[in-house]
């Protein structure tokens, strides 16, 4: 029923293809633009770029976010801060070096045309955000700081103290609320999608569900842009925000949309470990605590002794022994494994053994205190006030936590699913990060899809249907889908189980993590395709949601979202089981070099793996999109 | 949809635009900020006549005929160029002004305040508000009445049997020599002090007069300026009871006007 | 070093917007003292859904204290407590064995209280919607190092935008004034060269926009204290004078 996956990749040399298509796509002439309703799901960078742009086009927008304002989208918390190839700091950073650096920390699995494209583009972002009022970190002379960042060897990394992601948002959502005022975006808060409406094959509006009263509303439109992020929260524990799902994204998929490569997903090597059961997210601390703090576990397992009371010699700076080159700035991926690896050997530190030191006395002594103070000041006192520790004092104690999801909806190069006018940007789309996300790269991607790629290939799609209005929501497609919703909703609340919705999330969780986790083997990930759906029937019968339909109802809005996260987790298995090779973030312990590093076997998976939705019970089947190189030399990652 | 776009705007504003817009200057009056400002600067002016009033008041300490020097001087402010007391009923028509948009400021954004506050019934707690910035509604009143009082009682002398018109000497200590009374203005001087402490030091923020190097004087200021109104203002009915301002029931103006009149009899 | 501590809970329960409200009381046992202040509630919901009660609404979302979505009014302060602490970073063991907790929505006229602890703050996009932007479309931003932007002028801009707008500083003052969350946007925006071209216009929109929703500003101070990211009063003072400076100046260029 699917042709062959067409990423309608632009021909030509690398350098041209994002202009020559930028030529080549038909245009909307401005009066015409307001004649076309977008919808934007979302509101994080990804989507308050999108709409902020698209309705200073003059499209007619209508934003739905389940957030009480646009401006608490989960772009909010991140916290290092965006990468662009603007060599300010003279130190031989170019565009071509991002793409590369991009490429191969994606360990070879994105797309060339697509991540040359977000390289290029990078530079107009901080532009962009500059002219906004975003405050990024400054020089003594007034002019734009940088740092480098996880793994880069160049310093393009732009940053707004500990709050880039914030301040980046704060941007997009300023330049949404200007739209909102001047009339040409509609903002709908407290409105969660819950189905994609299709018609003839193409995508043309969603239903939401209104989280204060109930109410179930269709929307009409065009095209469809998800920007609704990733989906880490399958762990239950990561640092995602708490409301993060996959939602908008799965029910979209479960209308035909694609679901690209959801085994990648990304471990934050520096968190702070989890302190008991009842634990409801894991707070990351800046990945650039690395470019100062020394990370090392006890040599002996089950060290009982304080850390300041062990001896350098009995301590194991893991990452500094097995990688020389590269140290504690290993990737985050390598990090991340490392710290698994020592943890699981006994040799984890603190009350539970649950993670191993970050530790800055070193650092202290050789730049003083005042130093460390003033770089990460605010950090240490967010340690402090979560961990009752004073990490000047004491190292800090940190361990791997859930906290990009790299896979996510198939789009072409132009942002769009194989389902015509269901486009997806951000964290949503499977599109650029390959199997390992870069750090600095999530905000530069989002902010990228919807200022600067989407209002150009929006035109491109909508351009056919000049003259035509959007559908009526008065059609059958809108009531059907208006229907299933409603029918969803009194379900949950008719199952009449015992076990709240929270209870199942952890379990289902701790099933993910243990089992397509950091290190994901054949097995494993077999007893996870049994287990998750045995899972999950006991949640279909034993969930219990309390309360009515008609009022704010937190358990009933859950109870949706976790269904949704089983069903990926089923689908994260296959793919994991599918693709026997180790690469990025996806690490199959069959699949591993002496040494222990990832072997990818690029013969046989230097491809998309993007999921069809075959009905529910049925097998999902698996389409590939095979990647080509003409511009980089595929290598195996060496860190050493 | 209706619903939907309900959800999409705020609630309802709790303060309605102004039906009539003034014109500018006037319209600044219409908002709060603009209010604010007026609040700051006409209590400055009233400072500053508190202030004067009480140094001026210390005449009380030389005698009966050099407060009734200084009565005079300042009916004779300005004689060169304005007829005899003009200036002085200028000033107190500036005063007055100052006075009632002070309190036609402070009442409309009280009731501002009011609209779009909500009591929380579990009480609170505190942090920064000072006794003298959660009361000011309280001793502004308190102050109001007091003054009313004042004019009553020693220029207009309602309640006074002894009282001598123009012989502020005479009133002051026939008036505060009344234990009841010496009470009154303890208290209502002891408000006012309470009220200047966080009124003399939000002022500063209310006007925009805010550098971080020498924020920290401003509260200083405040107090100063407090302490010292609350000193002289005190010192009146208390030197007054421990009979250092007194007259025996002698009016030094009435004296000199019999003296004049008898002259002008020869 | 892990312990737990007991709980009396006096947290406001209120079906919806119109419903009445009332104090219900909960004990909350065997409380980890290295649980947040949202994990005890988490646990206590869990508990309630047990026994077959509606859980607690209380919103939350990143629980880092960056998002802003989480606030509640903790023993009669604003997020609690700490000091410079979301609601969300609270820990237990900021709290004694046997302690009383009365927990409350932020009130204000302009929050009205949703369910439970939940309230609704669009008054505060209102204000941003207002002016709280600078007007450069998409593609038109020139090199972002065109224009320096020297230290003193960068750090207050800075410590302006890190508002994160909570509504603890409407919640914790007196007079459910929003001047600090306002002060902060209009400032953040003020003091940046960028941001100079419609600093009049954005003032005088801004500042009448909050009060048409807000009360008015009494400088009791309340809201600094209850700023979890510590924002000083200094912005209401700065952004009275760009106020009155914009009346000025507004009437001038508007003729």
């Amino acid at each position: 029923m699917l042709g062959s996956l067409d990423a309608r990749i632009p021909a030509g040399s690398l350098e041209a293809k994002w202009t020559d298509r930028k030529f080549s796509m038909r245009l909307v002439s401005p009066n015409n633009k307001r004649r076309f309703d977008v919808i934007v799901v979302g509101s994080g960078l990804a989507g308050a770029s999108a709409a902020a742009s698209l309705g200073e086009l003059g499209y007619r927008v209508k934003v739905l976010t389940y957030h009480d304002s646009p401006r608490r989208a989960h772009s909010i918390a991140a916290q290092g801060g965006i990468n662009a190839a603007k060599n300010y700091q003279n130190d031989g950073d170019s565009v071509f070096r991002l793409f590369y650096d991009t490429i191969k920390g994606g360990d070879y699995r994105s797309r060339e045309a697509n991540v040359y494209r977000l390289a290029e583009v990078s530079v107009d972002i901080i532009d962009q955000a500059t002219a906004q009022g975003v405050p990024f970190a400054r020089e003594y002379g007034g002019l734009l700081d940088n740092r480098s960042f996880g793994g880069a060897q160049v310093s393009r990394t732009f940053y707004a103290r500990g709050q880039t992601g914030q301040q980046l948002l704060l941007g997009a959502y300023s330049a949404l609320m200007r739209q909102v005022a001047a009339g040409t975006v509609e903002l709908h808060t407290r409105s969660e999608m819950l189905e994609l409406v299709m018609h003839e094959g193409r995508a043309v509006g969603v239903v939401t569900r209104d989280l204060i009263d109930g109410e179930i509303t269709a929307h009409s439109a065009h095209a469809v842009v998800l920007a609704t992020g990733g989906y880490g929260n399958v762990y239950f524990l990561s640092t995602n925000a708490k409301m993060c799902n996959v939602t908008a994204a799965w029910r979209a998929h479960r209308k035909g949309a694609l679901f690209a490569n959801p085994c990648y997903t990304q471990i934050h090597p520096t968190c702070i470990p989890a302190s008991d059961d009842f634990q409801s997210k894991l707070t990351l601390m800046s990945e650039s605590l690395r470019n100062d703090g020394r990370i090392w576990v006890p040599t002996a397992h089950d060290d009982g002794r304080a850390p300041d009371e062990i001896p350098d010699a009995d301590r194991d700076y893991f990452l500094e022994r097995k990688y020389p080159a590269f140290g504690n700035l290993v990737p985050r991926d390598v990090a991340s494994r490392n710290a698994k690896g020592v943890v699981d050997e006994g040799r984890g530190v603190g009350p539970r053994r649950n993670g191993v030191y970050l530790d800055f006395s070193d650092a202290m002594a050789h730049d003083g205190e005042a130093v460390i103070r003033a770089k990460y000041g605010n950090l240490f006192d967010m340690y402090e006030r979560i961990t009752g520790e004073n990490p000047y004092r004491v190292p800090m104690r940190i361990y791997p936590a859930t906290h990009y999801t790299m896979g996510g909806l198939w789009v072409d190069y132009e942002l769009m699913s194989n389902v015509p006018g269901l486009f997806v940007l951000g964290e949503a789309n499977f599109s650029d990060h390959g199997a390992n996300r870069l750090g600095a790269s999530a905000l530069m991607q989002g902010l990228a899809d919807g200022y600067f790629i989407l209002p150009y290939t929006i035109g491109n799609y909508l351009s056919d249907f000049l003259g035509d209005p959007a559908l009526d929501t008065s059609e059958p497609v809108f009531a059907d889908a208006e229907q299933a919703v409603a029918d969803d909703v009194s379900r949950w609340l008719s199952i009449g189980g015992t076990r709240s919705v929270d209870h199942y999330h952890r379990e289902l969780g701790k099933l993910v993590w243990d089992y397509i986790g950091m290190a994901r083997t054949k097995t494993g990930l077999e007893k996870a395709l049994s287990e998750i759906p045995a899972l999950r029937e006991e949640y279909l019968r034993n969930v219990r949601v309390l309360g009515s339909a008609d009022t704010l109802n937190q358990s009933l809005e859950k109870a949706g979202r976790v269904a949704d996260l089983f069903e990926l987790a089923e689908l994260m298995a296959r793919d994991a089981l599918a693709r026997e090779e180790s690469c990025g973030g996806h690490f199959r312990e069959e699949h591993q070099t002496e040494e222990g590093e990832a072997r990818r076997d690029d013969q046989n998976f230097a491809h998309v793996a993007a999921w069809e939705w075959s009905g529910e019970g049925a097998a999902p089947t698996r389409h590939c999109e095979e990647l080509e190189f003409e511009n980089v030399e595929l290598t195996q990652r060496s860190y050493k | 949809m209706a619903q939907a776009i309900t959800r999409a705007s705020a609630p309802p504003p709790v303060r309605a635009a102004p039906r009539v817009r003034l014109p500018w200057p006037l319209s600044i009056y219409q908002t709060a900020v603009g209010k604010k400002w007026v609040m700051g600067l006409t209590g400055i002016a009233l400072l500053g006549f508190i202030l004067v009033h009480m140094t001026g008041n210390l005449h009380l300490y030389e005698g009966p005929r050099e407060v009734h020097e200084y009565a005079e001087t300042l009916r004779n402010l300005g004689t060169e160029i304005v007829p005899r007391t003009w200036l002085l009923w200028a000033m107190r028509i500036g005063l007055i002004a100052a006075f009632a948009l002070h309190i036609h400021s402070a009442y409309s954004l009280s009731r501002m305040s009011l609209a779009a506050d909500q009591r929380y019934p579990g009480g609170r707690n505190y942090i920064a508000a000072s006794f003298a910035s959660r009361t000011m509604r309280w001793t502004g009143p308190i102050i109001g009445l007091y003054l009313f009082y004042h004019l009553a009682d020693l220029t207009w002398g309602w309640f006074n049997p002894d009282f001598v018109r123009g012989d502020p000497y005479h009133n002051v200590s026939e008036s505060l020599s009344s234990v009841p009374v010496a009470i009154v203005y303890i208290v209502a001087n002891v408000a006012l002090a309470v009220h200047i402490f966080h009124g003399a030091w939000s002022m500063f923020q209310s006007l925009g007069v805010n550098s971080p190097r020498y924020n920290h004087l401003r509260r200083y200021l405040a107090a100063t300026l407090a302490g010292v109104i609350l000193a002289g203002n005190l010192s009146f009915p208390i030197f007054v009871q421990a009979g250092v301002i007194d007259d025996d029931g002698r009016s030094f103006v009435e004296e000199l006007r019999h003296h004049g009149a008898a002259e002008e009899d020869h | 070093m892990s312990s737990e501590i007991n709980l009396t809970l006096q947290v406001w329960r209120q079906d919806g917007p119109l419903a009445e409200g009332r104090f219900a009381t909960y004990e909350a046992s065997g409380i980890s003292i290295d649980a947040s202040f949202l994990e005890m509630l988490d646990i206590v919901n869990e508990r309630l859904i047990e026994s077959g009660e509606a859980p607690i609404v209380f919103e939350s979302d990143c629980r880092e204290g960056i998002c802003g979505t989480c606030g509640l009014m903790i023993n009669g302060q604003a997020h609690g407590p700490q000091k410079g602490t979301a609601t969300c970073q609270l820990h237990m063991r900021s709290f004694n064995d046997g302690d009383h907790i009365t927990i409350e929505p932020w009130r204000a006229t302009s929050f009205p209280v949703l369910r439970d602890l939940a309230v609704d703050r669009r008054a505060m996009d209102a204000i941003i919607a207002a002016g709280g932007y600078i007007s450069v479309n998409t593609g038109a931003a020139p090199d972002a190092n065109l224009t320096p932007v020297p230290k003193e002028t960068a750090d207050p801009a800075f410590d302006a935008a890190a508002c994160i707008g909570c509504g603890a500083c409407v919640a914790a003052c007196p007079n459910s004034a929003a001047q600090l969350f306002t002060a902060a946007k209009v400032q953040h925006l003020n003091l940046l060269p960028q941001g100079q071209a419609q600093r009049w216009a954005r003032t005088e929109a801004m500042v009448e926009t909050m009060e048409a929703f807000f009360g008015s500003c009494t400088n009791h101070g309340e809201c600094e204290e209850a700023c979890p990211k510590e924002i000083p009063i200094d912005f209401i003072a700065w952004t009275n004078r760009d106020y009155i400076k914009a009346k000025v100046k507004n009437r001038k260029l508007a003729g």
